[in-house]
């Protein structure tokens, strides 16, 4: 039994018939075409799928789309406004903080996440706060000074 | 002389630039194999066996062919006609089972492929394989390697009841004599456990087959997009220049993708019967069991030694497991080990039996370092429990056995031409870092006080540059071609397949700089066989080394090729090429890149045997491998509450060769050295005595976080390599060389005084609480 579903996606607004059964990842990815958020273990455990839904970081393979209904979703695709990068991925960009890029969008989507509520953080609150992406390129430490970087160019 | 006339801008070899493939991926527009949409695309999963070992007495399929959406169903028998998974290493006496796509009548491990459903929706496709009905005899298995040598443990492979793949000796020097003459000898046995590579992205192939043209496409999650190409076509029967290889984005390889897999010739056949473009993703479930896994090693080591620390003799008989099946280079990567036996040391009489034993698991394979890590580990290990036996420090043996600065080009026991080095050099670095004589002050008052601190090194050398032809079963030169445009840009096309190490920036600053172009102006592709000319692939820390040599000849051969335009636009037979322009040497005139490239296409004039156009192309076959080398030193604090281990520094001194762009570097050697950190704290793949994987899931199976993680104080030494004109040596896999050995020092070095001389990885709290309190009871 298919079901209609509307979403604001990036600003943007889309209305599907879906099972229910869909997941959020698979709807943003084969029905809207948004195919920045990756699924690398479909059991909340990598992160590479986390978009942000109402401003919150979430993991999308494990949210159904039907749940995002009426809601806003930001993918990695929405944060560059008017084609200028976002801090975030202007850091990641800088400070080398990817290499295969797989796990990129979700670590900046919560890398966001974790600024916004976290505007100065410590190394040791980056740490803990990226603890939900995995990344098995980098060591992580280029992805904590990038988010250093992007923090303290945010607060100039 | 000449004179320029304008200042040359500043060479970019060296420098620090941020990468220019990163703006597709931090956007989220990069295309990974799962990213590939086509019309009329169907889905297909793959029914794995859930037993070890089981006899398939009968498969239905005629449930799952009723299920909505399913066009097709496959087993065994529908593709029984393809050829076999290839292995390409030979060994002499090297057992090969018949490895078919799909199982036929039994399986032989946990994940073994069994059947294919094709349906219009992934969804769809999932729901109809638990519709497949198998009627399984699960028979007995065996998992770990030493029981699987025992008389009377149940055959992998009914045909070879003593579960050997192959035996394979090596053998330098007079090792009786050495062990005859020494003052001491230590042994022990050292196990490098089973990994799973975990590469962010699964597997995955698209598969089109355009009947029209008899052409068919892979899109495929690989390293190797040619010898992929070659290996299917073989599989398929098809001639080669009908099968197109494309290695789209690749989300990390670390050596499972290093790989010729049945999904990539099942899902051709699929697609060839269907009609229809097929796509299969693996699932995370999948990929721990269906992509290969890492390490595997049992390994009992034996040193001679004379009692002033001079290391005589190693002995080694190693235990590798092999798994199921032999992949693509599976029995060659504990031959590797054997070469890198003796390390960085001058040791000169060494004897390795390796034995190759079938388990019920998951083939073994390449995993960042393949066989080097292993090596590595074996010497660190056995130097630190030599220098507990002689109650020497562990840095001073180091310094007492290295091969000297001046005695380059070095041979080994084991065959190897060491390329160059200064091994004290990042040692003396690495302990100048840490205030080594203080730290050992501070150590021993910390111990006075009940802390346990360890401090552990490791000297590390490794083979790179995967090498020479002749020690490779696929060839191991590299391609360029280089192509100047006709409004002067230049596209180069690589045989190597980088996906993350950053070679469309490091080849292009090369470009740059011998050129005199723009780096704007420089692209460059790799990844499709259809675009690129033949090429191995990334492996082995070769893509600059052997990949940038390639791509070094080609832009000399084009330097003169410009020149010769040059001389003939400037009217002159004295002419030089100087950054980007073409200087006469008399005149003092010039004409630019651009100029030339346009002359030369439109080809008005040309000059004496020569040709319009610009475009070089360069096959460089390697004259020897690299060895690339460094010093590890790891701080640690164990809780002897708790055996949590505290990483409190972690300094790596890397001597890679010349450094093309340092920050790439640095990535490089952060991320090996947590992978490697993986391994010794957390990481292992447990099979069950019946053969199942225990560690399934990444929920099982702990792959490092950011969190568990210190920081790394990376430097370097820069020794240049002679073997190629760049100087480049790799560093691709020295972090995960270098770690293992020095982490584990370190925690047994903070033990040491408890009488601990030994602990297998990974280093868990559990482990490391017990061995104290066992010794605190003894």
């Amino acid at each position: 039994m298919k079901k209609t579903i509307t979403l604001f996606i990036n600003g943007q607004r889309y209305s599907h018939e879906v099972e229910p059964r869909l997941l959020l990842v698979h709807y943003l990815r084969e029905v809207v075409g948004l195919t920045g958020a990756h699924i690398g273990c479909e059991t909340s455990t990598c992160g590479a799928c986390t978009v942000l839904l109402d401003g919150k970081a979430v993991k999308a393979c494990t949210v159904l789309a039907v749940q995002a209904d009426g809601r806003f979703v930001t993918t990695i695709e929405g944060i560059a406004a008017n084609g200028s990068l976002d801090a975030v991925q202007e850091a990641f960009w800088n400070e080398h903080a990817l290499q295969c890029g797989f796990c990129t969008p979700g670590m900046i989507l919560t890398a966001k996440q974790l600024l916004a509520r976290e505007p100065n953080p410590t190394e040791e609150q980056i740490r803990h706060g990226l603890e939900g992406n995995l990344c098995r390129c980098t060591g992580y430490q280029h992805i904590v000074n990038a988010v250093q970087a992007a923090a303290s160019r945010s607060g100039d | 002389m000449a004179t320029t006339t304008t200042k040359s801008p500043a060479l970019l070899v060296g420098q620090s630039l941020r990468r220019r493939e990163d703006p597709r991926l931090i956007t989220g527009t990069a295309t990974y194999v799962d990213d590939v949409k086509m019309p009329g695309m169907h889905h297909a999963c793959i029914l794995r066996s859930p037993h070890a070992a089981a006899r398939i007495r009968g498969i239905r399929t005629s449930r799952a062919l009723e299920m909505p959406g399913v066009v097709a169903v496959f087993t065994g028998e529908d593709v029984a006609h393809l050829g076999p998974v290839p292995c390409g290493a030979a060994l002499p006496g090297l057992r090969v089972p018949a490895h078919t796509v799909l199982a036929r009548d039994r399986v032989y491990y946990v994940g073994h492929p069994v059947a294919v459903v094709v349906a219009t929706d992934r969804y769809l496709a999932a729901d109809a394989l638990d519709a497949i009905e198998v009627d399984w005899e699960p028979l007995p298995a065996v998992a770990d390697p030493e029981k699987a040598l025992e008389p009377g443990s149940p055959a992998v492979h009914p045909e070879w009841p003593d579960n050997i793949a192959f035996t394979y000796k090596q053998e330098g020097g007079d090792v009786d004599k050495a062990f005859a003459e020494a003052d001491v000898v230590v042994r022990q046995r050292l196990v490098n456990q089973r990994l799973i590579p975990v590469a962010m992205e699964t597997r995955g192939v698209v598969a089109e087959w355009k009947p029209g043209d008899r052409q068919l496409t892979l899109y495929t999650s690989t390293q190797i997009p040619h010898l992929v190409r070659t290996l299917v076509a073989g599989m398929l029967k098809m001639p080669e220049n009908r099968l197109r290889v494309v290695a789209p984005e690749v989300g990390g390889g670390f050596g499972s993708k290093l790989n010729v897999y049945a999904e990539e010739a099942l899902m051709a056949f699929v697609a060839m019967k269907i009609g229809k473009p097929v796509k299969w993703i693996e699932s995370r479930r999948e990929n721990f069991v269906a992509t290969i896994h890492g390490r595997g090693h049992v390994d009992y080591y034996e040193v001679a030694a004379k009692r002033d620390g001079t290391i005589l003799g190693i002995k080694l008989k190693l235990i590798q497991d092999i798994g199921a099946y032999h992949q693509l280079l599976t029995p060659a990567i504990p031959t590797l080990s054997i070469l890198m036996m003796p390390g960085l040391y001058k040791c000169k009489n060494v004897r390795a039996d390796l034995i190759g034993v079938f388990t019920n698991c998951t083939p073994t394979d390449a995993y960042r370092g393949a066989g080097r890590p292993e090596a590595t580990y074996g010497i660190e290990r056995m130097v630190d429990i030599l220098a507990a036996e002689l109650q020497m420090d562990p840095a001073e043996i180091r310094f007492k056995n290295f091969v000297g600065s001046g005695e380059f080009p070095y041979q080994t026991a084991t065959g190897l031409s060491y390329d160059s080095g200064d091994y004290a050099a990042p040692l003396r670095k690495a302990l100048e870092t840490v205030s080594y004589k203080t730290l050992r002050e501070e150590q021993r008052k910390a111990r006075e006080a009940g802390r346990l601190i360890g401090i552990g090194i490791s000297t590390y050398g490794e083979i790179c540059a995967l090498g020479p032809s002749a020690s490779l079963p696929c060839g191991g030169w590299e391609s360029a071609t280089v192509k100047i445009e006709p409004g002067g840009q230049v596209t180069v096309l690589t045989g190597i397949s980088p996906h993350g190490q950053g070679e469309e920036t490091t080849f292009a600053q090369i470009v740059a700089d011998e050129l005199g172009v723009s780096i704007d102006d420089v692209v460059v592709l790799h990844g499709d066989t259809s675009l690129v000319q033949y090429g191995i692939g990334t492996f082995g820390s070769r893509n600059t080394a052997i990949g940038g040599t390639a791509l070094y000849f080609a832009l000399q051969d084009l330097k003169e090729k410009l020149k010769k335009f040059g001389a003939m636009l400037l009217e002159s037979d004295d002419v030089v090429w100087n950054r980007g322009r073409c200087v006469c040497m008399k005149s003092g005139k010039e004409v630019t890149l651009p100029e030339i490239a346009a002359a030369s296409y439109r080809a008005m004039k040309l000059p004496e045997n020569t040709d319009p156009g610009l475009v070089a192309t360069r096959f460089w076959e390697p004259p020897n491998f690299t060895f690339p080398f460094g010093a590890h030193i790891v701080v640690t604090e164990v809780d002897s509450e708790t055996g949590a281990v505290q990483i409190l520094r972690y300094v790596a001194v890397d001597d890679c060769g010349k450094i093309i762009n340092p920050l790439l570097v640095r990535g490089q050697i952060h991320g090996g050295v947590v992978q490697a950190l993986g391994q010794v704290f957390y990481e292992h793949a447990v099979y069950d005595e019946n053969g199942q994987l225990v560690t399934g899931e990444l929920t099982d199976y702990a792959v490092p976080k950011a969190s568990y993680i210190p920081a790394i104080e990376s430097y370097h030494t820069e020794t240049p390599s002679p073997v190629n004109p760049l100087g480049v040596k790799g560093v691709g896999e020295a972090g995960t060389i270098g770690c293992t050995p020095a982490a584990v020092n370190s925690v047994v070095d903070a033990l040491s005084h408890l009488g601990v001389r030994h602990i297998d990885m990974p280093l868990t709290p559990e482990k490391i609480w017990k061995v104290i309190q066992d010794r605190r009871t003894a």
